[in-house]
């Protein structure tokens, strides 16, 4: 691939798997560090279609403990994943499935209120999506076979791993 | 050789050094991992700042306790229960002991067919069964008495399609309830002017009770119902829910760690705007006098003596009446709260839960002395107990003032406030701590930009355990909006059930309840000064030793 690639085309979506890596990663970890956190209020404020099932959720105490574990350590291994190249291709479906569950239980629709706000203006397509958008554009340029562990991995892993892992 | 080296990855140009290959291929694999390490510097120093920022355990300190409740025990006896009074109150006491209207429950069923959001009725379906059975009813309105019946033998809580129970018996009057002997406890839901008279009854036929507030309408009759009480030895629960609230329990345990400093003003107020909270309340259709049994309405005997005697003693003939008291009135009968010939006003009906809560998290007792003001400002509908109202109470003993105000006109809250020296608190179903400016407790903190003074620095939510930290920007924004609810071990909770809960099981368990006689002494004649310094115009004092309320 790197052969159809310019130098130019190919830091840029490198730069661009960095940053979303980066966020993750930060995300996570300062989730994971601080015991108190818990996505129980993010829950609640919950709008749109799914409203009642994000709230209802939240008021579940059992359950929450089970949302927040997978939550951060999810955000932690997707980061990681996207940071050094590594299953690039299986953090990249991992992160738009969270950053979807994220925009069902906040959509940017016109006439909501959230408790905790946005802090920009927004009609349908927020932060969250524009991110989601950037991990569907780096599957389809899976940069980790040249730049990252995937190169590798590549080589060592079965070809059946190149579909949805690698 | 640089420029043959490039794009070696494809690995065309066989005849390259192998080992530059080597070299080229690890470091292309790697190329993002020392990104790493500026991630790891941010994570580290990040957390850092949040806990040196944060941090305030040394001049803060408080316990991860959360609110404690007294729990059902397995096995306990089912406690036979008799309600007097199916007004508007008696039919939330038994929604919250498990009983309610069938109607009701189609109300409710209808709604979560329109909107499957309102989880009223599941969660009304789930609520804790607290083993009791309703034995005995009685209203002197018919068409209330009736509904009582079929709401004590709807023991499935179903609505008006479903199964029902055996029906309690109906009693034509309340005395006659108190004879049954298939009946340990009851429920008081009747007009202020009969509480008390009601409840020595009860008690003198052995009987448990739960009554609504205010304990008493006149004075004298306070003194004989707390004697009546602690001689017969009943249990007797006074209907202020807030005692379960468990921010209040906090608030308690903030206040005896000393950490809002001295406390010198406490400002409480109970505003509204609507005709219901106005007590307004609708005209029920099928009333007449063939349906109301006017003559006990119009209260016990003894008890209207000691109130004429009052206020006629203290020139106050302007605010009785002004209709006869044995004139059959429906808006009387209704909205009596508006007439002093049956109501205890503001200070009764509201104050009351204001004050029960400040006694419950500081034990002020009975002030010294209270001053009020106040007027019929808005609801020029005949009533003779103020829409407006202003009571001031004085501890100088503990250098303490509270401010009560309330207006049935206007909904703006002003909260609970307890101000203390070094920081305020506003208790709610959640509870703020904001440091004051001046304090000297958090100078230091204040100084190093640590506790913020524009806004809350703690925030306590019940089931949360965090106590040692300064409370983020998000936890602020919940608490102020108060999104969160209350939830013990993960199940939301309506204090007036847990209030009757602690009843029934201090009934089984032969424990002391938590709005008893004594404190509910201590609510009365609280809400008489106050009460009595606004009819009379002028300052009314409490003489500790006598136990009298004595003019200045």
């Amino acid at each position: 691939m790197e052969n159809k690639l310019t130098n130019g085309q190919l830091s840029w979506l490198v730069v661009l798997r960095i940053f979303i890596g980066w966020h993750f990663l930060y995300e996570g970890m300062i989730k994971v560090l601080n015991p108190n956190w818990s996505a129980m209020t993010y829950l609640i404020d919950s709008k749109g279609w799914f409203e009642q099932m994000f709230v209802n959720m939240a008021g579940n105490a059992g359950l929450m403990n089970w949302v927040d574990l997978l939550n951060e350590w999810a955000l932690v291994l997707i980061g990681l994943g996207l940071l050094v190249g590594c299953f690039t291709r299986l953090s990249c479906i991992g992160g738009m499935l969270l950053l979807l569950l994220y925009t069902m239980s906040h959509p940017a629709l016109l006439g909501i209120e959230y408790k905790m706000p946005f802090e920009g203006s927004y009609f349908l397509i927020d932060k969250n999506l524009i991110e989601l958008a950037g991990l569907g554009v780096l599957f389809v340029f899976p940069t980790a076979r040249i730049i990252g562990i995937d190169r590798f991995l590549i080589k060592v892993l079965p070809s059946g791993f190149n579909k949805f892992v690698i | 050789m640089e420029k043959d080296n490039k794009n070696s990855v494809s690995g065309s140009s066989q005849e390259n050094n192998k080992r530059n290959i080597g070299r080229r291929e690890v470091l292309k694999t790697l190329a993002t991992v020392p990104v790493l390490g500026a991630i790891a510097y941010g994570v580290v120093k990040t957390r850092k700042i949040k806990l040196l920022n944060r941090d305030i355990s040394d001049v803060f300190k408080l316990s991860n306790a959360n609110a404690v409740y007294l729990q059902p025990q397995a096995g306990g006896k089912q406690i036979r229960i008799g309600l007097i009074g199916f007004g508007i109150r008696g039919k939330q006491l038994m929604r919250a002991i498990g009983f309610a209207e069938p109607s009701y429950i189609d109300t409710l069923i209808e709604a979560k067919k329109k909107n499957p959001d309102d989880t009223r009725y599941d969660e009304f379906k789930e609520q804790d069964d607290l083993n009791v059975v309703i034995n005995g009813v009685s209203d002197i309105f018919n068409v209330y008495s009736e509904a009582a019946m079929l709401t004590g033998s709807n023991i499935y809580r179903e609505g008006s399609n479903g199964k029902f129970g055996p029906a309690p018996k109906q009693y034509r009057t309340y005395q006659e309830l108190l004879a049954a002997d298939d009946i340990d406890a009851v429920i008081i839901a009747a007009p202020d002017h009969w509480h008390g008279t009601i409840a020595m009854a009860a008690a003198r036929a052995g009987k448990h009770v739960y009554s609504e507030k205010p304990l008493t309408w006149t004075v004298p009759e306070t003194y004989m119902l707390r004697n009546t009480i602690k001689e017969t030895g009943v249990v007797f629960q006074l209907g202020h829910q807030g005692r379960q609230t468990a921010s209040y329990q906090k608030a308690a345990e903030i206040i005896k760690n000393d950490l809002l400093g001295h406390i010198n003003l406490i400002e409480v107020c109970t505003n509204r705007n609507s005709p219901n909270g106005a007590w307004v309340y609708p005209i029920i259709e099928g009333s007449n006098p063939q349906t109301i049994d006017w003559k006990q309405f119009e209260g016990d005997a003894t008890r209207i003596k000691e109130y004429e005697e009052y206020m006629k003693s203290s020139k106050l003939d302007r605010y009785m009446g002004p209709d006869e008291r044995s004139k059959f009135s429906l808006e009387r009968f209704f909205r009596w709260r508006c007439w002093w010939d049956y109501s205890t006003g503001l200070s009764g009906d509201l104050l009351t839960h204001e004050f029960d809560a400040v006694n419950q998290i500081m034990q002020v007792g009975i002030p010294a002395s209270a001053s009020s003001s106040g007027g019929v400002y808005f609801f020029k509908d005949g009533r003779t107990v103020p829409d407006v109202l202003q009571t001031v109470f004085e501890w100088p003993d503990k250098n303490l003032s509270m401010l009560y105000s309330a207006t049935l006109a206007s909904s703006r809250n002003r909260g609970k406030v307890f101000m203390g020296h070094d920081a305020s608190m506003e208790v709610s179903d959640v509870l703020t701590i904001t440091a004051d400016r001046d304090s000297e407790r958090y100078a230091k903190k204040i100084q190093e930009g640590i506790i913020p003074t524009d806004a809350p620095f703690f925030t306590y939510v019940p089931g949360q355990s965090k106590v040692d930290a300064v409370t983020s920007a998000t936890e602020r924004y919940f608490a102020q909006r108060g999104l969160l609810y209350t939830y013990i071990n993960g199940k939301r909770y309506d204090t007036t059930h847990l209030h009757m809960r602690e009843w029934l099981e201090c009934i089984r368990q032969g424990k002391t309840n938590s709005c008893n006689i004594d404190q509910a002494f201590q609510e009365a004649m609280t809400a008489h000064m106050g009460t009595r310094a606004y009819l009379e115009g002028r300052t009314m004092y409490w003489d500790k030793d006598k136990e009298e309320i004595v003019r200045g």
